[in-house]
């Protein structure tokens, strides 16, 4: 009789939603964080949790609208069926969260309240206050502990994933980690490795992300051969908080409970903005999107709100950019009431009541769509296959990814709200999948003949730890090469890139990974050594940053969230109907091609020199074919309409 | 003083602690001032270039951080002798009350791993003591959860902000460090909960207690949450200094849950004794 086990290596809202399903299925798991649980980085979600509910389908609205909405809104850049499963699966999660205890606001009659989110037009969005994320951690932490009370689940906090360990067939059988306080590297057997480490901001310095969000864990599934999926994907939210050692963000809600964006028509106005007069203020948002208004969707936002500082020369404060995100016109009890959260944090770091000033936000780095590779498998009925072992398993057996740090959901831009269903979806789906493949294997990594393969890859990892340890003095400072990456990546891979541009970041990124390897350790001690955890986390941050880099030079084209304007597919000016008419002939045209040539899936491998090489691979549009995403877009009337013509048959 | 008022620098004061067991020592860092400074960007200048005020090359010091925004709770250390989190102390705020320094220590209820880092793990024990979870039957799907007014909504949630920081325990005259010095080096998992489970539960876990008893399903084990509160350290040890309501970054009403604790247990016993 063998006992197998689980080891999942995260512990915000995807790893634990995964670890008590696990553990209520009677499989034996571990957690492994390098926080408490509590503290991980799903604590920052704010505004809600996307699903339809009873009055959006009063409004017509359905699962598959809602599966529309997200693949219109992802640029059709991610596989359909997962999709369909999530949005299949939104409503019961939102009422398991509920049964969970999770403190969703009420209308006065006592049913759960919703608001609206970007890129669509229902409320689809379940909130407990601005803190969502935060309340659904915490219950599935709640769970958690209640399953490691009844010895159920093993809590192993304050350790960091130091890769996974692989048998010679290529299976994962487990993984090395280090003890940030002792130092202690040990080998951790299991059967299955599930990675649930969220996303990868730290590689662009200063984000909205934590500090555990290096992505340093996924890059060591990928050197040991995981692909790595879509990594040019990067979202970068349009409202955040400028701040010396973060970018605070400022949720999507303030926006969905009717917050307006506008900068002051003459430039740099010197008055207080609540002295200046409607008609000297542009909401442009809401003058070049009509039916979304405030509401578009993330990577529109951002560019308009980037364009209207840089290019516009329209940014509020005359020493940095940033425009007014307004709630002044909001009653101050409703403000209190749903979005008490973020204007406590908005006060407290800035000093201002953003209930009587127009808070100053600018875009900064939020979301990673892309991540490890996984699979999935399709059902009959275009959803996923349930129990299926494939599902969420990356290129190397046994090793998983679900939540942020897989690919999988949100193509080419996540809408807002959509990250924390994705997040415990793909969580309590993985479960039995993993639980089948359990009962494939006929043994367990905890067997004795597998002690020296745990032991050789202990005394690797044991010796580079070593060798770090054994660093002569003087060499670059890591902390300063940290600063530099961050400073590349923002300039070359965020909102607007150009083929030029991320070009020399490739060359500056590689010098940097050079001078990298040899930097040195202010702390060669060996006990609660942080210097060397954060450098081996920075190394590691380099092949996702050459990814990241060489994927977003490699796609010529706009979707989503990457923007070239090289490539980009201007409107139809003309007032000549037949004119307009030709035009939009030729921009469906030009859109089909660009489909064929880039509706995929980008996937960079690591080379023998830890270099990343790209393949491509398609994406599985067989449940809503893709359509030109003509939100705002000048003469998106006549394009709609040609379109159709089209592909009427 | 630079012509707007702003220092061009200042000294940062930091009690330091190699390791458990260690002496604690002073040591001083001069940092150049930034606009828009909080006690982490401080520390991580102080870690970009680890050199004290009179010179010496020294490690660099160690502390606990993540999310930054105040809602982890992972930096909590006492700053200028108000224990709060690092990330939402402002340069400006803390030098405009104390001109020209910032001085930072680790909690003094925990105890030391290194410099700023404590163990925490007795806090959330303390959670596992008061049972602070609902006792739902399943993760299967059966519906929505039992419907609740604004009222009762607004009542909890104020509660569920608690992200475990320690700031009310660090403050409470009655929680005391507990020495596991008696158990030697290798104290065992099952020894540590031993002598966590008889000391001082805490405001934070009290407050939780309440929060479950106030929902409608973590009604149904209400009682082993009140038994727990009136065991050995339980709400009894609270001395009532009202410590931990004042320092909560949160604002939440924990002396309004002690208050509710202290009613609920008198109950709890007046009915176990006529149920006997």
């Amino acid at each position: 009789m063998f006992q197998q086990r689980v080891l999942i290596v995260g512990g915000g809202l995807a790893g634990l939603a995964a670890s008590m399903k696990l553990a209520e299925l009677g499989v034996q798991t571990s957690v492994m964080s390098l926080t408490p649980v509590k503290r991980s980085h799903s604590v920052c979600a704010q505004g809600g949790i996307n699903s339809v509910n009873e009055l959006t389908r009063q409004e017509g609205d359905s699962e598959w609208l809602h599966l529309d909405d997200t693949v219109y809104g992802g640029d059709f850049l991610q596989h359909q069926p997962p999709v369909k499963e999530m949005v299949d699966w939104g409503p019961r999660i939102i009422d398991l969260m509920d049964r969970l205890g999770v403190p969703f606001n009420r209308t006065p009659e006592g049913f759960r309240d919703q608001r609206r989110f970007g890129g669509t037009l229902h409320k689809r969005t379940a909130f407990a206050g601005a803190t969502t994320g935060q309340q659904l951690l915490y219950a599935l932490d709640e769970q958690v502990r209640r399953w490691q009370s009844a010895g159920r689940i093993a809590m192993v906090e304050g350790w960091d994933f130091l890769g996974p360990i692989l048998d010679d067939q290529g299976r994962c059988r487990g993984a090395v980690a280090q003890n940030l306080i002792t130092m202690e590297i040990r080998p951790f057997p299991a059967d299955v490795v599930v990675l649930a480490t969220g996303g990868c901001g730290l590689i662009f310095g200063r984000s909205t992300m934590s500090m555990a969000s290096t992505g340093s864990a996924a890059s060591r599934a990928v050197q040991a051969g995981a692909r790595y999926a879509n990594g040019e994907f990067i979202q970068v939210h349009p409202t955040a908080i400028p701040g010396a050692d973060k970018l605070r963000l400022m949720s999507e809600s303030a926006r969905g409970e009717g917050g307006r964006v506008w900068v002051p028509r003459t430039p740099q106005d010197p008055r207080p903005p609540r002295d200046i007069p409607e008609n000297e203020r542009y909401y442009f948002l809401e003058e070049r999107y009509p039916t979304y208004g405030n509401l578009v969707p993330r990577d529109i936002a951002t560019r308009e709100i980037f364009d209207i500082c840089v290019n516009d020369g329209l940014s509020v404060d005359p020493e940095k950019p940033c425009v007014y995100l307004d709630l002044t016109h909001i009653p101050r009890d409703e403000l209190d009431r749903k979005l008490g959260g973020i204007l406590r944090i908005y006060e407290k770091f800035q000093g201002v009541d953003p209930r009587e000033v127009p808070m100053k936000i600018f875009p900064a780095v939020h979301y990673s769509m892309g991540g490890l590779w996984v699979d999935y498998e399709r059902s009959a009925s275009g959803g996923l296959a349930k129990g299926s072992p494939k599902t969420h398993q990356t290129n190397i057996p046994g090793l998983y990814a679900i939540g942020e740090c897989d690919y999988h959901y949100h193509g080419a831009n996540r809408l807002g709200a959509n990250s924390l269903l994705s997040c415990i979806f793909s969580g309590l789906f993985v479960a039995p999948g993993i639980q089948s493949m359990l009962g494939s294997l006929s043994d367990s990594a905890s067997d004795a003949k597998y002690d020296p393969l745990m032991q050789s890859a202990q005394a690797d990892h044991q010796k580079s730890h070593d060798k770090w340890l054994q660093r002569d003095i003087g060499g670059d400072n890591p902390y300063l090469i940290h600063l530099e990456l961050g400073q590349i990546m923002t300039s070359a891979a965020t909102v607007v890139r150009h083929n030029r541009t991320i070009t020399e970041a490739i060359e500056k990124v590689n010098e940097l990974a050079e001078r990298a390897k040899k930097c040195s350790l202010s702390d060669r001690g060996n006990w609660t050594n942080q210097n060397v955890i954060f450098t081996k986390a920075l190394i590691d941050m380099f092949p996702l940053a050459k990814a990241i880099l060489h994927g977003a030079l490699a796609r010529d084209e706009c979707r989503g969230a990457h923007y070239k304007p090289e490539f980009d597919m201007p409107g139809i000016e003309s007032d000549d109907p037949a004119e307009r008419h030709r035009q939009a002939e030729e921009w469906c045209t030009k859109f089909e091609e660009k489909n064929k040539k880039w509706l995929k899936t980008t996937i960079a491998v690591l080379d023998g020199k830890g270099e990343p090489s790209l393949g491509y691979e398609e994406v599985d549009i067989s449940l809503i074919p893709p359509r030109p995403r003509l939100y705002g877009l000048v003469g998106a009337e006549i394009i709609e309409e040609v379109w159709k013509e089209q592909h009427a048959h | 003083m630079t012509t707007s008022g702003k220092p061009a620098s200042f000294e940062v004061r930091i009690l330091r602690q190699d390791a458990p067991g260690e002496p604690s020592r002073w040591e001083r860092f001069r940092v150049p001032y930034e606009t828009d400074m909080n006690v982490i960007s401080v520390l991580q200048k102080i870690a970009a270039n680890p050199r004290t005020i009179d010179g010496r090359d020294v490690a660099p010091v160690a502390w606990e951080s993540n999310c930054l925004e105040e809602v982890c709770g992972a930096c909590t250390m006492v700053i200028n002798g108000r224990v709060r989190q690092a990330c939402s102390a402002l340069v400006d705020q803390l030098l405009a009350d104390r001109p020209g320094e910032i001085e930072l220590r680790p909690m003094s209820k925990f105890p030391v791993y290194r410099d700023l880092v404590v163990d925490r793990q007795r806090l959330f024990r303390s959670l596992v003591r008061v049972r602070a979870w609902l006792p739902i039957d399943d993760y299967s799907d059966r519906g929505p959860g039992p419907r609740q007014s604004q009222a009762e909504q607004e009542q909890a949630y104020p509660l569920t902000e608690c992200m475990s920081c320690g700031c009310c325990l660090e403050a409470c005259p009655q929680f005391q460090k507990v020495d596991l010095s008696e158990y030697g080096e290798g104290t065992s998992d099952e020894q540590r909960n031993a002598a966590f489970d008889r000391s001082f539960l805490g405001a934070h876990a009290i407050s939780q207690a309440m929060l479950f008893n106030g929902h409608p399903i973590g009604k149904t084990s209400a009682a082993e949450r009140l038994d727990a509160l009136m065991a050995e350290g339980g709400i009894q040890v609270c001395g009532n200094a009202q410590n931990c309501v004042a320092v909560c970054p949160k604002e939440i009403p924990l002396t309004t849950s002690i208050a509710r604790a202290g009613r609920a247990t008198t109950i709890h016993t007046i009915k176990k004794f006529f149920d006997h």
